[in-house]
């Protein structure tokens, strides 16, 4: 029983065939990497499973349900979470304030209970709180707690994107480009992290990385992309022996 | 430095952060309440007017400085409070009632504009809510069964319990309260999850709707709030005035809380508060120096207005954060004195997202 499954998936912008045909299942508690060199349709795939594009064709299917016309902003509440390629944080609120926006989806307050703050929504606040402060513990985010984001430096708000997501207590974790613009030191501690993410707590999460190393070292599988369609799937090792796989980042006779 | 020592996360909600503030809130809100014993009735007057735009800009800051939304049209929204409150009067309504409904009819209009223009943001949002100011401001000029049209009509003076609240102190009083009500329920929208939400929304609305943020619900809710909120403010701007006339609430007016927002500092509701001050009372000091001034530079037709723009530039120019920025940077002088370094309170730059920030 698959946890994630795409099936025939495409979406078209005009002319261009973005992504094509694209089936895959993911497993419960696996991790699975999306690779393919640039342009190939990666971060779009991304992009379609957090519904802020329509696909032109295909299905999507999370935990047994069909979302393929899921509204976005439900998406979260589903139990799918995702990081961006460009940090995409809130930039004039705090850390803290930011992962306390990952709790928002389980947010069961009402409008007017929020105006007067009421007892209610002040306990829920509390409880809140319990949560992103397991996700800085576990992070180690402590010392960073009440900086603007606009104030901490880009490997620190990587680690406050996964964060935030991890907020949202994901049963299925979208990253899009974990360790790009982080330097070897925080990429091996990114990679810890995940391994950390599908170990301790569980999480299946489908990664999109350019660094071999990182995909290597967590992935369980890997799909390969290239123009939108899949190239090649398996293990790491399998897909970057695969001769088309070579011939998409290298080149040759076609 | 103080910093209080956080043992509970309850301290976090609260909203006084230090005792201290507890404090001096307190002596503020009694100097306020003793202070038309003292002052004359032109003063009262004055600083009453002041509460009403200390209103309106809060509710101005909650759209603008919070989500990130400009209104160029929130003279309009003081325009329907106004109207509201001195129609409802007018046929006998109570005071208890018509003051409320003017906040809720302007926030249902807060609605009707915020719908259509959900998807609009920056200069497009501007120039739509510009147009809502343009059609509003006409409909209060031709709807002459009802608002009276050009000439306008006296408001009514309210009364609640048989005790006729009337003159420049009933204002003043009126208007202290709203104001402390309106700081209150902002502050609690802060610091719920709706406040979060803005905030988000202003920053990134992308990872704002990945993090389970309905975007059309939550900007309909705050166009709903800010405009009731101003409705609010125009419905005691109607007795500040005393008598309504449409073109009170033209776009220079939209401009001035705009300018409110903006001079004040924004995304702080200090920010507004300074706003406000700095809009109202600075007519009044240029009035009272400008006798002693040069007689070609004292009585210069456009000495307000220009001193107003000079302001306005050299605050964008060297004060993006406001008067509130400024009132930040010289609490940590203090604070750190003798060792304030003047690299403490430069932000850092961030080249990737040029428009983010404002």
């Amino acid at each position: 029983m698959s946890l994630f499954s795409a099936t025939d998936l495409g979406i078209r912008f005009g002319g261009i065939r973005a992504v094509e045909g694209v089936s895959f299942d993911v497993r419960p508690g696996e991790v699975f990497s999306i690779i393919g060199p640039n342009g190939a349709g990666k971060t779009t795939i991304f992009n379609l499973i957090s519904r802020i594009y329509n696909p032109t064709s295909g299905r999507l299917n999370f935990n047994g349900q069909d979302i393929t016309e899921t509204p976005p902003h439900l998406i979260a509440g589903l139990g799918i979470a995702r990081t961006f390629q460009n940090i995409e944080l809130f930039a004039n609120a705090t850390l803290l304030q930011n992962l306390l926006i990952g709790r928002h989806c389980h947010s069961k307050v009402g409008l007017l209970s929020q105006l007067g703050f009421l007892p209610s929504v002040r306990r829920a606040e509390v409880e809140h709180r319990k949560v992103a402060e397991e996700v800085i513990a576990f992070l180690g985010l402590q010392r960073h707690r009440d900086s603007l984001i606009a104030n901490l430096p880009y490997g620190v708000r990587k680690v406050v994107e996964l964060g935030r997501a991890l907020c949202t207590e994901p049963k299925l974790l979208l990253l899009d480009e974990p360790s790009s613009g982080l330097n070897v030191e925080e990429t091996e501690e990114m990679a810890f992290w995940i391994d950390d993410i599908k170990k301790d707590l569980g999480i299946t999460v489908i990664m999109v990385e350019h660094d071999m190393k990182l995909v290597s070292a967590v992935s369980d599988r890997v799909m390969a992309l290239n123009y939108g369609r899949i190239l090649a799937m398996g293990t790491a090792a399998e897909v970057q022996s695969d001769p088309e796989v070579i011939r998409a980042y290298i080149g040759g006779e076609p | 430095m103080h910093r209080p020592f956080k043992t509970q996360y309850e301290q976090d909600l609260r909203l006084f952060r230090a005792p201290s503030a507890k404090i001096w809130y307190g002596l503020l809100i009694v100097i306020l309440l003793a202070l038309p014993q003292f002052a004359g009735e032109f003063y009262v007057g004055e600083l009453g007017g002041l509460f009403i735009f200390a209103i309106a800009g809060v509710g101005l800051m909650l759209l603008t400085g919070y989500t990130g939304l400009v209104s160029l049209g929130h003279s309009a929204f003081l325009g329907i409070g106004a109207y509201t409150e001195a129609i409802l009067l007018a046929r006998g309504w109570p005071f208890a009632v018509t003051l409320p409904a003017a906040a809720i009819v302007t926030a249902a209009a807060g609605i009707a504009i915020g719908v259509p223009t959900l998807r609009m943001t920056g200069l497009y949002l501007a120039i739509a809510t510009l147009a809502f100011g343009g059609i509003i401001s006409n409909v209060l000029q031709k709807w002459d069964s009802v608002t009276g049209g050009f000439d306008g009509f006296p408001v009514k003076a309210p009364s609640v319990l048989g005790v006729v609240l009337d003159g420049p102190w009933a204002v003043y009083y009126m208007s202290l309260v709203a104001l402390v009500f309106v700081i209150l329920l902002a502050l609690n929208v802060l610091r719920s999850p709706l406040g979060r939400a803005m905030v988000a929304i202003r920053d990134s609305e992308v990872s704002a709707q990945s993090m389970g943020i309905n975007l059309a619900w939550y900007k309909t809710i705050v166009f709903a709030l800010s405009a009731g909120i101003t409705g609010l403010a125009g419905g005691l701007f109607a007795h500040y005035v005393r008598h309504l006339a449409p073109d009170a609430f033209d776009v220079l007016l939209s401009i001035q809380l705009v300018t409110i927002v903006f001079v004040g500092g924004l995304g702080s509701l200090h920010g507004a508060i300074f706003g406000a001050m700095f809009m109202r009372l600075l007519p009044q000091g240029i009035a009272m120096i400008r006798d002693d001034l040069p007689n070609w530079l004292g009585r210069m037709p456009g000495l307000e207005p220009s001193v107003f723009g000079i302001i306005l530039v050299l605050c964008i120019m060297f004060e993006p954060m406001g008067i509130n920025g400024r009132w930040q940077k010289m609490k940590l002088w203090f604070n750190r004195f003798p060792l304030h370094r003047a690299s403490a309170s430069r932000r850092q730059k961030s080249y990737a997202k040029s428009e983010r920030l404002r």
